[in-house]
Order: structure tokens, then sequence, then C-alpha cells
């Protein structure tokens, strides 16, 4: 090691532990798992500083479960297309506590959209940022801000609402993150109460070095509620990193529930998503993932429709190129009668991307009147580019009305040649296609600016530009990458 | 001469359909090309237009005074050849307005002229519209997605008026029209005609030919122009069928 600070540090720099750095070389070979666990039994004390009994004891039985399975693999066939080993088995460093950002902290948070009026909340390394207060309180009731404050003032609804969706035993992340998470963000939207304002999540790296970055996410939607969020991953420098949510939310009876996740970090990338999602009796849930950059990114997405009525879309977007690669998984437990769920994937892949969908139904025996539909479709752009498209269906009752579709192709030649021969050059064919691909999951969100901020970013993307806004700061992606597309999209 | 083709030879995954074809089209004329099915009428089309899949292993097509075989199918296309489908295709997603707008706004480009101004663009849509009696809104709806077979085809006609080509080939224009559609199409062609351009008409039936008229008729046969004449020779296919002409063929070769 030399002592410059602008070196890259790949070693763990874990200053306030004698012990580990006695072993730092030893460290310099630990992978990922080993590395944590050797930070939970270090710094157990740090790490359940801020807990109520409750999730303390949650962490240990995670960490657990944890120490006799680790992170998954490419052996287990939910993980089979997606090489998980090489993220896993790397050196990242894990930080305990906030870390000061090496840029202005307000200058950083000016990615809004434009006429989208939000309330924003920034996590800046995993860690919640605000200039006033850990949390807000607005006056229509709505709670809002760090998951360790929130801990502290609603301890009840901690224990009544956390971690009882993310089970521990789906994955090693899942466990992983319960054990050792730090902070996220807190959602409470009280009964009855309809929130004008759609709350954006930016989540944001920063450092100059491979970080491991955790959070969690609880989020509360009482009863005849509706609410929007909008969950943003951007990365801002090139440096990779691994980062690790877990959002659980609760959707009330007859609530209305929007999410949509924006996904755009480097090619260094990872991040694994997990959303759990729990649906009372005529709740109304809409997912919307849309995938425009990154590195390696797994999004689980778990939804459990427990009252009757309920219904779930569930859509997604994907757009990737180079070595770059996606994995939906989509879980759908209709548990309840009269349920609905709708799930609809559609990706473009070109160069050597890949991508996987997995969509699963389950049907259970008293699920009566389900209608659940699931489609994935995918335009290759090369040869090289490939999706694992899978659809299972798991039905118990007897009376359901269950489709599944998939389809891989090539963009339509000969309607290629149709705008050909109107004097449309095949780059801006291509893109005409590509564009109207893309228009089925954009024109579905609801928020007008959103969705023209959307559409503009897809435009963007399939130009081959960076996806950011034009008045953000942030250059997320890298701006040396190459352009396949060069088309001027303003003439359209 | 506009259209100069000289012993054209064209071979679709190496069977020869086009065995030496000659035509020469001048300004402000319009030709007919008849024949039975499977003569390559429409691959003379393809050819001309640049069409992939389409080898021209012999021959010229010389277009404003250059071979353009090779040249790629938007540049032929902005140097002002136009094809009214056989069978317009649909693109879902893409709208009629951005598509139109794109189109027009690349040929403008190619001839180094600044985009139309939005305004403009959309006064011309409504003009050209009302050419082909199209009454229903083509801005937020897709490109031939969802139109009847006459609204395909009046769609054909109305992005020919948009785009006012110097040479258009229609491709069995007049099939799946009814007669009312069938005088649509046909205004609007007579309408676009000038001294300026020319019209190849490709159809079976005389039928089109009684409301474009034609100042020349060929037969196309066996991949060969077999016959020419002037527009009674389309009254005189009508009523004999095109076994004489077989028979003459067979019979000379």
């Amino acid at each position: 090691m030399n002592g410059s600070k602008s070196s890259i540090m790949r070693v763990p720099d874990i200053t306030n532990s004698p012990k580990v750095m006695e072993n730092m070389k030893l460290l310099k070979e630990i992978p990922l798992g080993e590395m944590l666990i050797d930070r939970f039994q270090n710094q157990f004390d740090v790490i359940t500083a801020n807990d109520i009994p409750a999730v303390t004891a949650m962490r240990k039985e995670a960490m657990n479960h944890f120490i006799s399975n680790g992170f998954p693999s490419s052996s287990d066939e939910k993980w089979r297309h997606t090489e998980i080993e090489s993220l896993t088995e790397e050196n990242f460093q894990y930080y305990l506590k906030p870390l000061d950002s090496e840029q202005d902290i307000e200058d950083l948070f000016k990615c809004e959209v434009h006429d989208f009026d939000t309330e924003i909340i920034s996590l800046l390394n995993g860690w919640y940022v605000n200039k006033h207060a850990g949390l807000t309180t607005l006056p229509n009731g709505i709670v809002y801000g760090s998951l360790t404050n929130a801990m502290k003032l609603y301890p009840e609804l901690f224990e009544q609402y956390y971690g009882n969706l993310a089970d521990i035993q789906v994955n090693g992340f899942v466990s992983v993150n319960t054990a050792m998470v730090q902070d996220g963000v807190f959602i409470y939207i009280p009964d009855g109460v309809y929130a004008e304002k759609t709350i954006q999540i930016i989540k944001l790296i920063d450092k100059k070095e491979q970080l491991f970055v955790q959070n969690r996410n609880l989020i509360i939607l009482g009863k005849n509620s509706s609410f929007s969020l909008m969950h943003c991953d951007d990365s801002i420098n090139h440096f990779s990193s691994l980062i690790n949510t877990v959002t659980e939310v609760y959707v009330g009876e007859n609530a209305h529930f929007n999410l949509y996740k924006l996904q755009n970090l480097n090619n260094q990338s990872g991040l694994i998503n997990s959303t759990f999602i729990h649906q009372e009796a005529n709740s109304t849930t809409k997912s919307n993932t849309l995938t425009f950059n990154g590195g390696m990114i797994r999004n689980n997405i778990n939804i459990d429709l427990q009252g009757e009525n309920a219904h779930a879309d569930v859509l997604g977007l994907y757009l990737m190129d180079k070595n770059q690669h996606v994995d939906n998984q989509i879980y759908i437990k209709h548990n309840a009668a009269h349920c609905t769920s709708n799930e609809k994937f559609k990706g473009i892949l070109d160069d050597e991307a890949s991508a996987v969908f997995n969509g699963y139904i389950y049907v259970a025996r008293n699920a009566q009147k389900t209608n659940a539909y699931q489609n994935n479709n995918n335009i290759l752009l090369t040869p090289k580019a490939t999706i694992n498209s899978m659809p299972f269906l798991e039905i118990y009752a007897d009376d359901v009305k269950c489709s599944h579709g998939a389809t891989i192709g090539q963009l339509d030649q000969e309607a290629m040649f149709y705008m050909r021969q109107r004097g449309i050059s095949s780059s801006n064919a291509r893109l005409l296609l590509m564009y109207a691909f893309t228009a089925e999951i954009i024109n579905q969100i609801s928020i007008e600016a959103l969705r023209k901020r959307i559409d503009d970013m897809v435009k963007k993307r399939l130009r081959g530009e960076l996806s950011v806004c034009e008045k953000c700061v942030l250059h997320c992606g890298s701006p040396d990458k190459e352009y396949h597309f060069e088309i001027d999209m303003s003439k359209i | 001469m506009l259209l100069n083709i000289k012993n054209l030879h064209v071979s679709i995954n190496g069977k020869e359909i086009i065995k030496g074809l000659n035509l020469g089209v001048n300004k402000g004329e319009v030709h007919a090309i008849m024949g039975p099915n499977g003569t390559g009428k429409s691959t003379l089309a393809a050819a001309i237009t640049g069409r992939e899949g389409y080898e021209i292993t012999q021959g010229e097509i010389w277009y404003k005074n250059k071979n353009i075989i090779g040249m790629p199918a938007e540049e032929r296309a902005n140097e002002g050849i136009f094809l009214s489908f056989q069978y317009p295709v649909e693109i879902p997603g893409v709208s009629m307005t951005n598509f139109m707008r794109t189109a027009l706004n690349a040929q403008r480009e190619y001839h180094e002229l600044p985009a139309i101004p939005a305004g403009e663009f959309l006064k011309l849509m409504e003009e050209k519209k009302n050419l082909v009696e199209i009454h229903s809104k083509l801005n937020n709806r897709s490109v031939n997605e969802g139109f009847s077979g006459g609204e395909k085809k009046k769609n054909e006609i109305f992005q020919m008026a948009m785009l006012q080509p110097s040479l258009a080939i229609l491709d069995e224009t007049d099939s799946g029209l009814d007669i009312d559609a069938l005088k649509v199409v046909a205004k609007g062609v007579t309408g676009l005609r000038s001294e300026e351009n020319a019209f190849i008409v490709i159809t079976h039936y005389q039928r089109l030919l009684d409301y474009i008229v034609p100042d020349f008729v060929h037969v196309l046969f066996d991949g060969k122009i077999v016959k020419s004449g002037g527009k009674n020779l389309a009254l005189e296919l009508e009523e004999k069928g095109y076994e004489w002409i077989k028979e003459q063929y067979h019979a000379g070769s």
C-alpha cells in the first residue's frame, strides 16, 4: 500500500478495529461474505446501536442464516443465469457510519425532473441525507425520513411491520441486509390520506473506492390512502459498487400504490433490489421498473395479494448494451379470491448484453376467480445479445384464468424497408421502431410530467446518450462511452 | 429520360425472376405494367426501389442520369422514387405524424433544406388528407395500424402527395378497393400528375386505367416486357385475357 490519498483503496479501511488492522493483509483476499460476517461479529455493538430489541433479535437470526447459507451462486436455480460470484467474491468496503461526501451535497441533489414536483429524499452511499431533520412530518400526517430515526420514534410500527415481508430465507442478500443494514427510508401514509406529491428517493453512490452499500426501506400505506414513490438508483463516478436494497411495502385496504424504479448506474455497478409488497383487499399496486444502465442488476419483486379483489400491475422496461446484465424475478402470489395481476416486461438488448425474465405466478387453493396475465417481449439487436425468459405457473385453485407469453425477435424488416422507402435512414428507422416498442410501457406511466421525462430518457438512451437530466450536475454513466445511435430525435 | 432500364436481370435466392427487361420512362408519362401473377411485376418495383434480397445480376437502372444500382433505398426515395406498396406495412407505436414528419424532413435534409416548421407541416397534412378524402384524424394513429384495406391504399397516395415524388410506382394499388375508393385513389393520382413527374402503374386489371389513363401499356411475362402499346392494349387484354400473349410469346421463343 502506498500513502497516496488519490489511489484506489481496495482494502477495507476499518480503522476503529485494531484486530482487523493487524489482519489487513489477510483481508485483501477475503470475499464480501466473509468480510461481512467478520464485521458483524467484531462490531455488533455499532451495528445494533440504534435498534429496538425486536430488530436486534432479527439481525442475529438473519446472520445465523447467512452464516449457514451465504450468498447465492450460479448453482442455485434462481441464479443460474446471473453470475453473481464475480461480485460477491470481490473486496468491498462497507461503512457502518455515514461518510462525508467528496462533493458538496447541496450540489449533488439537483437531479429534479422538470415540472415534476416531488418530495426528495436523498441517500448518499446508503445514508439518509437531510439538511434539517432525520424525519419530516407533513401537515396531512405523512411521515417520511430516515429509517433509523423512525425506529426510535415509532417502535410500535416497527414491531408490527418491520421484517415481516422480507423473508430472510429468500436469499443471502435479504438475510445480510436484515442482519447489518444501518439506514434507509421510512414512509408512513395515514388512513384516508391522498399523497399529492410523489416522494422521490434518489440514491447516489459517490466514493472513490469499491463500496458495498445496503439500504432498507419500510413503507406503510394506511386504508383508503394513495401514494406514489419514485426510486432512482444513480452512480456518479466510475468506481464499482454493489448496492443491496430491501424494500417492504404494506398496501392497506383500498389503498393505491404507484412505484417507479429508475435504474441508471455505471457499468461497474451491481444492484440487488428486493421489493416485497403486501396488498390488502381492494388495493392496487402499479410497479414500473425502468432499467437504462447498470453493470449487473437483479430485481426481485414479490407481491402478495392477500385480500380479495386486489390488483397488481407489474411493468418493466430494460434497455441494455455492452456487457450489461439485468435479471427481473417477479413472484406474484394470489392468496385471495377475485384478484388480478398483470405482468409485462419489455427489453431491447444490444451488443453482448444479457437479460433474464422469470415470472412466477402462484395461485392458492382458495384464490378462485384469479385472473393473471404475464408477458415478456424482447428485441435482440445482435446475435451475441441473450435473453432467458421463463414463465412459471403454480396453480391450486380450479376456477382461474392465467396466461403467459414470451417473444424474442429482431426489428421488423418489412417495417424497416417501408420507412426507408419513404426516405428515412436505416438508423432512424431502427430508432423509430425501438422507440415504438418501448411506448407500451412508457404510456402506462400515469404521472404526465414523469412520463414525458422518462420518454425523453428513453429517446436519449436509444440514441446512445447518457440518460440524465439536462439540469443535472451528475454524470452518472460514463461520459466516454461509445455512441451507438447517431440520430437527432428532435427532428422526429 | 427520367428512368431507363437496360437489360435488367434480377434473382431472388438464386432464382431468376426478371430476365432481360428494358423500359424507358420520360417525365410527364404514365406507364402501365400489366401481366399475369408471378411474372415479375412486384420484383421490378423492388429492384427500382432498392429492396434488399433482390440481386441484380445484370443490367442497369438509370434514373435522373445516374445508374442507381447499389444506391441505398432511402437515397433513392430522397431522389424522388416513391413506391405505393401492394401491402402497406403496419407499424404499431409509430404515429402517422411522426412518421410523415421524419420522412419529409429526411427528404428536406437530403436536399439541404431546413426542417419544416410544425405549423406548416400540419397545414400540409390537412391539405393532402383532403386530396385523398381521409377524414379521420391521423395524428394519433399508428402507421397503417387498424386501417381498413381502402384506408391503407388511400394512405399510400396521401404519403405520395406529401412527398411529391418524380417517379411514383403504384404496385397493385387497385387491389382490394371498392369502386368508390378506387375513384378516390385515381383522383388523387390524377391530381398529382404533371409534366415534371412520371408514374408506373402496376396492375392486373384494366379497371384502374379507366381512371388513370396511361400513355403506354406494357405486358410483362416471364420476366420480360413481351408487348407494348397504347392505352387500347389494356382494353384488348381485358377483353381477351393473357392467353393470346402467352401463346404469341411461346410461339416466338
